[in-house]
């Protein structure tokens, strides 16, 4: 069964409805959304253009325009690099290959385990202290090669 | 909160929390517990000094004593020295307020930052919080928009527009609805103060909005805060509740019959939305794709209705010029640059954060004796000031005095006051390309010299690296960013080539070009 089909349509369908009154309600529920379901389905798409009266393609538009918003299930976990200029002054190129080498994936990519999913990030506000990563929602600051892979193995340990 | 329990303060902004401040909080719990002793601990706003952090703070009859960085390891150790009492111990920086990091600043808008506990209104009050809208109250529209004019007070989010002209001209538009927006989109690599004050003194952002709105007749605001600030969100919701059920927002500001409401936006990771044309159009739900200008968002702004729209630091510097006046405010700074900027240190700085201090030291007293030079030790070779949009600057010109003017007479910008340094490894061809690279990854697309042009720029940046025909290229590379530089239609594509220029210019030994600068 293709991965994209399994979310809970009705909750989606309640997010939209909640906020479709806003005054410009499309970021609102697209956040709704991938709060919910990790992700923005590619059948919610029509549901938020009826909804908001607007063309799929628009809807489509907004999103992919979006760096925030993922038309994909991301891994188990996200962990995002930063490699904005105060974190490459202080070394985030080098953790940015030593992340890839560690996941096993790429940018924008997610490990074959499913597991982690990589994404770059441009500035957490942490830039006295890089280099910095999030993972999941949670921050750290001041991350070098050993504390990347005892944080990446905590998160392996406990799944 | 027990009469003798002793007040310790474990910081909640979310650099403190990113190096442990949670666990450290937990572990001062726990120990105080063990031995049997009352603590309350206050969960305060960063000071900015990140190298310290987490900083624990304690509360003697001489002051705060502050302990730092604290690990929750050290936790035992600290309470075997006496913490609670001010003990000695290796952590130990001695009372918080008298360290020259924080006694040689000019903390205005800063000043409650660290301090207080941010969601407490109670605190806020107790350190002249909405001293500035009581008196608001006490005015006319006009009156205040005239104080804030009079300030001097110019837009601290890098373009440095007075402020008191763009309130002035939405409060002469007439329209049924008007709105207030705040530009919280910090995208800029080196810059948290917008952060800093989201996290740690909530109400004072709150405070100004309001000031703006009543001061204009705009009756809802709206704070567009980056994805990226999850904690600043959380932060901001609460206050943004706190507030209105204290009646400090809604229809019936404290009785005085002004309404204002306010609501978080949440971005969604796209840095041209801090452009201001951009951001409204992605509050209105739409892609964030700057409009041309004119009209003015002043008179045609969200929803097409006239607009204040601001940078967070100029909005959170609002209450204490109406607490204080026009001409305590004025009193700071150099010539046109008037009051005090909050200077971000970033990168790779051994004493990095916030230092807040009027406009006219130079860049080398920053760098230096509130720096402390690099972290790493080496040379610091160049400082980008500004955002990803501001120049490099050599060595040479670290006795710059900071004011808007003398910065712009050297083709820099101070922007809003962070600066990013870098030691001598750094390779400036790189730092161009990436420039470039930034822009093309965060370009809106809609005109050409910014979407082609950062494109064509990587492409010929890596042909001057390979050594492919280099003078062509540098020939080509300059002509290249005059177009962008004067065909672009906002700052994103009009400016990336300042930090590219720069490189070239004072680092042409990193492109394998002579020094040539004939711009």
């Amino acid at each position: 069964m293709n991965r994209q089909q399994i979310f809970d349509v009705a909750a989606v369908r309640g997010i939209i409805a909640e906020r479709k009154g806003m005054a410009g309600a499309m970021l609102p529920i697209l956040h709704g959304i991938q709060e919910k379901v990790g992700y923005i389905p590619a059948d919610a798409v029509p549901m938020i253009a009826g909804e908001l009266n607007l063309s799929r393609a628009e809807v489509h538009g907004v999103i992919s325009f979006y760096h925030f918003f993922r038309q994909q299930p991301p891994g188990k976990h996200v962990v995002q690099v930063c490699r904005a200029e105060a974190c490459q002054a202080r070394g985030s190129e080098a953790l940015a290959g030593q992340a890839q080498d560690l996941l096993g994936c790429a940018f924008h990519e997610t490990s074959a385990d499913g597991q982690f999913t990589l994404e770059p990030v441009y500035c957490l506000g942490q830039c006295a202290c890089g280099p910095n990563i999030m993972i999941d929602d949670e921050l750290h600051a001041r991350v070098g090669a050993d504390k990347l892979q005892r944080l990446v193995q905590a998160k392996r340990e406990a799944t | 909160m027990s009469r003798d329990a002793i007040t310790v303060y474990v910081p909640r902004d979310s650099t403190a929390l990113a190096l442990g401040a949670d666990h450290v909080a937990a572990a001062i719990a726990a120990e105080a517990g063990r031995r049997g002793l009352k603590v309350d601990i206050v969960r305060n706003g960063s000071r900015g000094m990140f190298w310290l952090e987490p900083l624990v703070e304690v509360g003697t009859p001489v002051g705060r004593i502050g302990y730092g960085p604290v690990d929750a390891g050290d936790v035992p150790a600290l309470f075997d020295a006496g913490l609670l009492g001010g003990g000695d111990h290796p952590l130990r920086q001695g009372e918080v307020d008298a360290l020259p990091y924080l006694k040689n600043q000019e903390r205005l808008t800063f000043a409650r930052v660290g301090i207080t506990d941010p969601l407490s209104l109670e605190d806020y009050l107790a350190h002249e919080g909405y001293a500035g809208l009581t008196r608001a109250l006490a005015m006319e529209p006009e009156a205040i928009v005239q104080t804030v004019l009079d300030s001097g007070l110019r837009g601290r989010g890098g373009a440095a527009f007075p402020t008191g002209i763009k309130w002035k001209t939405v409060a002469g538009a007439r329209a049924a609805q008007k709105y207030v927006v705040c530009n919280a989109d910090e995208g800029d690599s080196g810059t948290f103060s917008d952060r800093m004050v989201m996290e740690d003194d909530p109400f004072m952002l709150i405070e100004g909005m309001t000031i703006a709105g009543i001061a204009v007749g705009a009756t809802h605001g709206y704070i567009y805060v980056r994805s990226e600030y999850p904690h600043a969100i959380a932060t901001l919701d609460e206050a943004i509740a706190i507030a209105r059920r204290r009646g400090y927002l809604g229809d019936d500001i404290q009785g005085s019959g002004k309404r204002f409401h306010l609501e978080v936006r949440k971005g969604a990771g796209a840095y041209i939305c801090g452009e201001e044309t951009a951001m409204l159009e992605s509050l209105e739900g739409k892609r964030g794709v700057v409009r041309a200008k004119p009209p003015l968002p002043a008179l045609e702004g969200l929803f097409g209705k006239p607009t204040v729209i601001n940078n967070l630091i100029s909005l959170a510097s609002v209450p204490i010029i109406l607490a204080r006046g026009a001409e305590f405010y004025k009193n700071y700074g150099v010539g046109r640059s008037a009051g005090t900027l909050p200077f971000q240190l970033a990168g790779n700085i051994k004493r990095g954060g916030l230092v807040e201090k009027a406009f006219g030291l130079t860049l080398r007293e920053l760098l230096e004796d509130f720096g402390g030079g690099s972290e790493s030790g080496r040379p610091i070779r160049a400082v980008q000031m500004g955002g990803p949009l501001g120049a490099y600057m050599p060595q040479q010109q670290f006795d710059t005095p900071l004011d808007y003017e003398a910065f712009a007479a050297i083709g820099a910008m101070i922007g809003h006051g962070g600066l990013v340094v870098f030691d001598d490894t750094v390779d400036m061809a790189r730092q161009a390309r990436y420039a470039m690279e930034f822009c093309a990854v965060e370009s809106c697309g809609k005109c050409t010299p910014c979407r082609i042009g950062s494109t064509r720029g990587v492409e010929v940046i890596d042909k001057l690296i390979a050594n492919q025909d280099r003078p062509q290229q540098v020939h080509l590379l300059r002509s290249l960013c005059d177009t962008m530089v004067n065909g672009s239609l906002c700052a994103m594509g009009g400016m990336t080539p300042f930090p590219v220029l720069s490189a070239l210019n004072h680092f042409p030994e990193d492109f394998g070009t002579p020094n040539e600068k004939a711009a």
